[in-house]
């Protein structure tokens, strides 16, 4: 599948996230925050970073670049879109998934791996876990509290959209220690920590996280 | 020139890390009595020509789809006069 990866002002992990779609055995696209078309793509990824610098809020200024109208429009017609990190603060601010990411409640970065359980493998990006899965990928973050409202966090909680949870110590008092939401129709996926840092055997925390870009393969040939 | 100012502040119910750590650092400095800080943001908007209801309408706008986020802020808005 042909998997578009968009690069913002201040990306950092476009290359990575690039190189995780192409080990996953997609093919990976370039997609620039001006671009007005999606290059045919029938996936996006929104990769980590700053943004924009994260001016204003995280995600607040990328939100309104040409390429996430774009991203949105085919959001709503069920395009796998999956961001990770700033991704994910960008459809927070998008509206696309619900809630926001704050700062920390620690107030220091984190940097470290850490332990997940996949708790709805049923979306584009996570069916190649089992349910209840324990994986260890990348966790860094500067403002990646999940906060909402009760009602909120409820609806999540019973409709299955609590897509990944922190095992252990909560790392940025995430609400539920939530980790990683879906949308209501299941193609829309954030996640605060990186699977991108996770898929070779040579870096990071081993490959855990190459679950997240073959996910999209293997429903291709279901 | 007239300037139109908004204020955004975290919701009452949102954690502000950064209030907490100014509050932190208030009794190091010798300040005392202080007993919670909250840290917002302040917009100054500036416009050539009268700032009229229209005109105020739109800042709302401006201030509900940018300026802050409705899930975690509330905002102000008001005409500074003489600035």
């Amino acid at each position: 599948m042909k998997i578009g990866v968009v690069t913002f002002p201040g990306s950092l992990d476009d290359v990575d996230a690039q190189r995780a779609v192409t080990i996953g055995g997609n093919d990976a696209v370039a997609l620039w925050h001006g671009d007005h078309d999606l290059g045919g793509v029938d996936a996006v990824v929104l990769p980590g970073g700053f943004s924009y610098g994260d001016y204003l809020r995280c995600g607040a200024i990328s939100r309104f670049s040409p390429v996430m109208t774009e991203v949105i429009a085919a959001a709503g017609r069920g395009m796998p879109v999956l961001g990770i990190c700033n991704g994910f603060q960008i459809l927070c601010e998008s509206h696309l998934l619900p809630g926001v990411l704050i700062r920390n409640d620690h107030r220091k970065f984190v940097c470290r791996d850490q332990r997940l359980r996949i708790d709805n493998n049923r979306t584009p990006w996570t069916s190649a876990y089992a349910e209840g899965a324990e994986i260890t990928i990348v966790l860094k973050n500067g403002e990646g509290g999940f906060v909402a409202d009760e009602d909120t966090l409820d609806r999540l909680e019973g409709e299955g959209q609590v897509v990944a949870r922190y095992l252990g110590d909560n790392p940025n008092g995430s609400l539920r220690s939530i980790a990683g939401i879906t949308n209501a129709a299941g193609n829309v996926v954030g996640l605060m920590p990186h699977p991108e840092h996770a898929v070779e055997d040579l870096t990071g925390a081993g490959t855990d996280g190459l679950g997240f870009f073959t996910s999209l393969v293997e429903q291709s040939f279901a | 020139m007239p300037r139109v100012v908004v204020d955004v502040m975290p919701k009452p119910e949102i954690l502000d890390p950064q209030g907490k750590a100014v509050l932190g650092a208030l009794p190091r400095l010798g300040f005392s009595g202080v007993t919670d800080v909250r840290q917002g943001k302040r917009f100054e908007l500036e416009f050539a020509g009268e700032v009229t209801e229209a005109v105020l309408a739109e800042v709302h706008q401006m201030a509900e789809t940018l300026l802050s986020n409705p899930v975690i802020e509330n905002f102000t808005v008001r005409v500074e006069q003489g600035a």
